[in-house]
């Protein structure tokens, strides 16, 4: 009889705090905007920060009370994503359809450039970089101790199977993040479609660069004679390649001493060198 | 015997490892053929380069410019011409600007100097700003511009003037060496600074390895017309820094994140008040400075008063040379100090020591995963949880390290010292401030 008593009683005070929860609910809600609600649901929700915002939910915001006016912050979101913020706002965008990905702009592992000392710090690029640039002869190159690798949101970099840090383009998001935490700044953004990359960043000359690395650009201008409409120049001793010239690469990569321009047509996480 | 004075929490004892230079007198290294000069020799903004390539320099003359409100001077140690103006990497790892000069063959430095002006005729300000022309900034490591630490805001008062002769580094003797050989000047200093400040007492703390030291300065302290006290402390690491210095001598402690002002008290390093001694009453500007080699690896070591901007190596010849092969050459002190790789690296304002030690007392090891067993924790001085903050390090939490008072490390080295489990702490310590910076200017950057 008292295991009934107590059972219902207890069923029954459940029963009023349950209601009287569900009431307070509906009458104390904190109403969410709907536009916001509208915008924030056309966000990928990964909360990667590229678009200088605490989250997709600060973005949606600052879109919604129209604080913000550039749709196109979202590089995770591309192209479809803006418009579709576009559509909600009633607003045009002007979207430019170049997908960009981010890459590391050096191929020097432990066999093909040379290091200064031996380094039993932390594992991490910031920590080795606080001495001496780090223990690479090289002060542009990559250190390879992974600090981007740990931020990448999606996990688009990798160590490949030459060593080298890379970055698979069909997985980058383009959120910049791993061009904020390197220390060195060889990580830039390139267009998806990129065909070539001059793999170096070393701004040293030819002559110092030889010296430390096997891999790495020596400014020799090669490049700019062997592809002419390839949009190669040497600059401080560094070739870089202007995407917007749409001439051949190939016979620059074949002819460039170091053999530092490679392939990237089809290759995601390949080195195409040997 | 009453009780020997000693700071609160944590620290460490490592083996003071100074009988080999601590019964050296000082000698002067000579004069390098090449001198380095950085601009960045001390805390705050690198000076600007005030000399063009070609140009003929004179000892003595003013070659950097003070860039900012927390920067300093920096003039020619040698007669020479600039050679080059280049990029060098500093004893501690970053990189600077810096002057090359020739030194003139015929160069022998000045044996007299003479100020302009008698420095009992000048007033307060006038003082300090012949501090800071002279380019003087604080030897025990920190390298603070001396000028601004001494222009007290006004509503503060300078209730305690502390003299720091602890030198609680291992291996280091300059300072020793300095309050034996140097006592009269550096009083004078003293009086200088007393002059500036008008604290009501002056104390000099020095620990009690040094009982010669601590004798001849009571004599001179006993002699003086301001109360002046030696107070002898207990051997104990990190002593030297402001803030445990303090605590010891006064019993007061500063706040996190206050200045030693904040409760009265300025610590001055006896090295300093030597250079600020010369610069004001002979008109040097600082272009020397004291320091020790030493270290297993050294053939002599040795007590040496330096040009700023000699190579290292140079000085390493001066002792004699390798006895073997370090295993690693350190600049500082082995607690605080940096390992260097390069030994045409040049002697900067900053430079106490150069230490090549060998395999046995580098004592590496191979690092494990933390074995919790709460030493770390028990040395720092701070009061930190250091391997907890580490971790927050490892996983990239900053703002968590942060919040657990990240902020508050000295870098002093006594967890590191005791972990045995050889975890690069003070590493980890040192890269979580630096994200914390570079996240602080991107935060101002995007506000702006
Ligand atoms: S030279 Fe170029 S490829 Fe070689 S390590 Fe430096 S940046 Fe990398
Ligand atoms: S953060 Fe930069 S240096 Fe470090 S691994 Fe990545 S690309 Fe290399
Ligand atoms: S590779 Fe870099 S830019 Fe691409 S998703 Fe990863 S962190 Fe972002
Ligand atoms: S280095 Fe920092 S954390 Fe370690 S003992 Fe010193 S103050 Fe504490």
């Amino acid at each position: 009889m008292i295991i009934l008593y107590s059972f219902l009683s207890v069923t029954l005070l459940g029963l009023i705090f349950g209601v009287g929860l569900s009431m307070a609910s509906k009458a104390l809600a904190v109403r969410k905007d709907e536009k916001v609600e509208a915008v924030e649901s056309k966000l990928p929700g990964i909360n990667c920060g590229a678009c200088g915002y605490a989250g997709c939910s600060g973005y949606a915001e600052a879109i919604a009370k129209e604080e913000e006016e550039d749709l196109t912050l979202c590089s995770p979101g591309g192209p479809d994503v803006a418009l579709e913020l576009a559509e909600i706002m009633g607003v045009e965008v002007e979207i430019s359809n170049q997908r960009m990905v981010a890459q590391v702009f050096c191929r020097g592992n432990d066999e093909r450039s040379k290091t200064e000392f031996v380094y039993q710090g932390v594992t991490d690029c910031n920590a080795a970089y606080l001495y001496f640039g780090g223990n690479k002869s090289c002060k542009y190159g990559c250190l390879g101790l992974d600090s981007c690798i740990k931020v990448c949101p999606v996990d688009a970099i990798i160590h490949d199977e030459d060593g080298c840090v890379w970055v698979d383009k069909e997985l980058c998001i383009s959120c910049g993040k791993c061009i904020d935490i390197c220390p060195t700044g060889v990580m830039k953004l390139i267009p998806h479609e990129a065909d070539y990359i001059v793999a170096c960043n070393s701004k040293d000359k030819g002559a110092v660069t030889r010296k430390y690395c096997s891999v790495g650009c020596i400014g020799c201008k090669m490049c700019e004679k062997a592809s002419p409409e390839g949009g190669y120049k040497v600059d401080n001793f560094l070739a870089t390649i202007d995407y917007s010239m749409d001439g051949e690469r190939e016979a620059a990569s074949v002819k460039c001493p170091p053999k530092c321009i490679l392939s990237l047509k089809g290759v995601t996480v390949k080195d195409e060198k040997n | 015997m009453s009780k020997l004075k000693t700071f609160g929490l944590g620290g460490v004892h490592p083996h003071d490892r100074k009988s080999r230079t601590n019964g050296k007198p000082i000698e002067d290294a000579g004069i390098p053929a090449v001198a380095v000069i950085p601009m960045s020799q001390h805390l705050g903004s690198p000076a600007d380069c005030t000399v063009e390539v070609g140009a003929k320099v004179e000892e003595g003359m003013p070659i950097g410019k003070s860039s900012g409100f927390i920067s300093a001077n920096i003039h020619s140690p040698v007669t020479g011409t600039v050679k080059e103006i280049g990029r060098v990497f500093l004893p501690n790892g970053t990189s600077s600007q810096a002057i090359s000069i020739e030194v003139e063959e015929s160069f022998s430095p000045k044996s007299s100097w003479k100020a302009d002006k008698n420095w009992e005729e000048l007033s307060k300000e006038e003082l300090i700003d012949l501090v800071a022309d002279m380019g003087i900034v604080g030897l025990g490591g920190a390298t603070f511009p001396l000028n601004v630490k001494l222009k007290v805001p006004t509503g503060s008062t300078v209730e305690y003037l502390i003299i720091n002769g602890v030198e609680c580094e291992p291996y280091l003797t300059a300072d020793h060496r300095g309050m034996l050989e140097l006592t009269d000047k550096i009083f004078k200093g003293i009086e200088i600074l007393y002059k500036i400040m008008e604290p009501e007492k002056v104390f000099i703390g020095i620990e009690n390895n040094k009982p010669d030291a601590i004798k001849v300065m009571s004599q001179k302290a006993s002699a003086m017309s301001f109360p002046t006290e030696v107070v002898p402390l207990k051997l104990r690491y990190p002593q030297g820094d402001e803030k445990q210095l303090i605590q010891a001598v006064t019993g007061r402690e500063i706040p996190s994140g206050a200045l030693p002002l904040a409760i009265g008290c300025i610590v001055s390093n006896v090295g300093t008040v030597y250079s600020l001694y010369e610069a004001v009453v002979l008109g040097k500007p600082l272009i020397e400075r004291i320091l020790t080699v030493s270290g297993g690896a050294i053939k002599e070591p040795k007590n040496l008063r330096v040009r700023i901007g000699t190579p290292i190596s140079e000085l390493i010849e001066k002792c004699g040379g390798f006895s073997e092969v370090p295993e690693k050459v350190v600049v500082g002190g082995p607690m605080m100090g940096f390992a260097i790789f390069d030994l045409d690296t040049p002697v900067t304002k900053g430079t106490s020591g150069i230490l090549a030690l060998t395999l046995k007392e580098v004592n590496s090891s191979v690092r494990t995963s933390c074995l919790n067993c709460g030493k770390c924790i028990q040395a720092c001085p701070m009061g930190l949880n250091p391997t907890t903050l580490f971790k927050y390090i490892d996983h990239q939490d900053y703002d968590g390290a942060k919040d657990i008072g990240l902020l508050d490390c000295k870098e002093c080295g006594s967890c590191g010292y005791t972990c045995p489990a050889h975890i690069p702490l003070i590493h980890g310590m040192k890269l979580g401030k630096l994200i914390l910076r570079k996240n602080q200017q991107k935060q101002n950057k995007v506000k702006a």
